[in-house]
């Protein structure tokens, strides 16, 4: 069973939690850097990204965090998310983990009062996805190793690499565990390339 | 189609803030030190419960002016207190485009009988509550996301955990009766029938619900997600205690580490002087503000 960790430090963190166990995977709380040992991958939910900043520094989670994306493991931000993976942040002078090549804009759909739900075209889902965008950021630009997943007026809404995806909007709201799905699809199957441990095949 | 205003995206918000701490502020000043320690949100308004308390008169909506400041000083979502059924501050505090609106006991009520119907305004609102009834009303005229009431600006933690235990207590009941007894649970609590069967359906609430009200160290924060709270409103504790930095930073952390009992015990370390609390017995019952609102 794959083994996801869900960043808890705030935020959307057990619909996120309910999400992996609905499509079969485990779902782990991290609080701390030791949370992130022998995990597949990492989601970083919505929630207020200043917040989730103030906690990651005080608790030593910065380096880990930025270690475990240069493990190669899939990492998969929504919202603050999405802001806490982005390379760099608009009208700010410094990115928080800085790994996902975008650069994010805070807030730019406007506040809460703009606040909306709209059915998107996701490349790689068929059918459009209910998204609820809140107080929401989305992709400014993108660099060369990422794939546009969906745009809403004009704006980029999703994104991939090959380790990372990100989203402006909480598929975590809903009920619809495609994206979670697609998230977990990241992961590289056990089957097939994984070697035995023991060091005695490595002498043959 | 973008729909705006929705259930989905008024209650998504709240649900953003789960696991943070919502701090009163009366100027810019103040919603930095908040932001910077920390708050997923603050609450702009022109005193602090615990001054509305001691100054006594009528409590209003804050000038526009202060909640227009704190907005601009931020980038966290900034929340605003209404009276309890006024609806043209309500009105005026959507048009001002704040993120929440709290329809709020803190302030002195406007309408005796009537809360607002939250339902017909597209910025979602906060409401209190003391028991599953009032739960259930508040979400019946649409409010988005709820706060157990406690005895504002005491920085006594009695009441908030009084509230919340009955909250929780009613919950559990719901959740453990058969269905041909819900009925009459809905005419006992003065709560519909289709709330029930929703709360019963989930095993909680079907919004999220912070604790507020007596909130005023570290430990306060931690007994009430402890007990079961999303997450906390802190009013007068922070703001009016001796060093406000340290104690939002602390009720932050120990928020969010609720159950590590050691780093609770460092956080709350060399913090100064809480605020002073005052002994719930000591309020005559008229000046009880749990008591508004129905």
């Amino acid at each position: 069973m794959k083994r996801v960790g869900v960043l808890a430090l705030q935020g959307a963190v057990r619909e996120h939690a309910q999400s992996l166990e609905a499509c079969g995977a485990k779902a782990v709380l991290v609080k701390w850097p030791s949370d992130l040992e022998d995990l597949d991958a990492l989601i970083l939910p919505g929630g207020e990204s200043t917040t989730m900043r103030r906690l990651i520094d005080r608790y030593g989670l910065i380096d880990p965090l930025r270690k475990f994306a240069e493990s190669g493991k899939p990492m998969f931000g929504t919202c603050a998310g999405l802001i806490l993976l982005a390379k760099e942040i608009a009208g700010y002078p410094e990115a928080h983990l800085g790994v996902m090549d975008i650069i994010v804009e805070r807030n730019s759909f406007g506040r809460q009062a703009e606040s909306f739900e709209a059915p998107l075209s996701i490349k790689g889902i068929e059918t459009p996805f209910e998204a609820v965008f809140i107080r929401a950021p989305h992709i400014v630009s993108a660099g060369p190793g990422i794939e546009v997943l969906s745009e809403h007026g004009g704006k980029i809404v999703m994104a991939r690499s090959s380790q990372f995806l990100g989203c402006s909007f909480h598929p975590e709201l809903t009920d619809d565990h495609r994206i979670t799905a697609y998230f977990l699809s990241m992961i590289p199957s056990e089957t097939g390339i994984s070697l035995p441990k023991s060091s005695v095949y490595s002498k043959v | 189609m973008s729909k705006y205003g929705t259930d989905r995206v008024k209650r998504g918000m709240a649900e953003m803030q789960k696991g943070g701490v919502i701090m009163d502020v009366v100027n810019a000043e103040q919603a930095r030190i908040a932001e910077a320690a920390g708050a997923t949100a603050v609450m702009a308004l022109e005193r602090v419960p615990s001054d509305i308390r001691r100054d006594g008169g009528v409590a209003r909506m804050a000038d526009p002016r202060i909640t227009e400041e704190v907005m601009k000083a931020v980038s966290i979502p900034v929340m605003a207190k209404a009276r309890i059924g006024h609806i043209v501050e309500a009105r005026v505090l959507e048009a001002m485009g704040v993120d929440y609106i709290d329809e709020s006991e803190v302030l002195t009520p406007a309408d005796e009988e009537f809360h607002l119907l939250k339902d017909a305004y597209t910025v979602p609102f906060v409401c209190g509550c003391r028991n599953l009834g009032e739960a259930a009303r508040r979400i019946g005229e649409g409010a988005s996301m709820l706060r157990t009431k406690g005895e504002p600006g005491t920085g006594n933690i009695v009441e908030a955990v009084r509230h919340l235990r009955q909250v929780n207590a009613e919950v559990r009941k719901v959740v453990t009766l058969s269905d041909d007894e819900l009925m009459t649970e809905a005419r006992n609590l003065g709560a519909s029938y289709e709330f029930l069967k929703e709360v019963k359906r989930l095993g909680r609430l079907p919004v999220v619900n912070f604790a507020a009200g007596g909130v005023a160290t570290p430990a306060d924060a931690a007994l009430m997600m402890e007990l079961g709270a999303d997450g906390v409103f802190v009013g007068s504790g922070i703001f009016k205690s001796e060093h406000p930095e340290r104690f939002a930073r602390a009720i932050v952390e120990a928020t969010t580490h609720y159950q590590d009992y050691k780093l609770i015990a460092e956080l709350s370390k060399d913090l100064g002087i809480a605020m002073k609390g005052i002994e719930i017995s000591t309020i005559a019952a008229g000046e009880r503000m749990q008591e508004r609102g129905w």
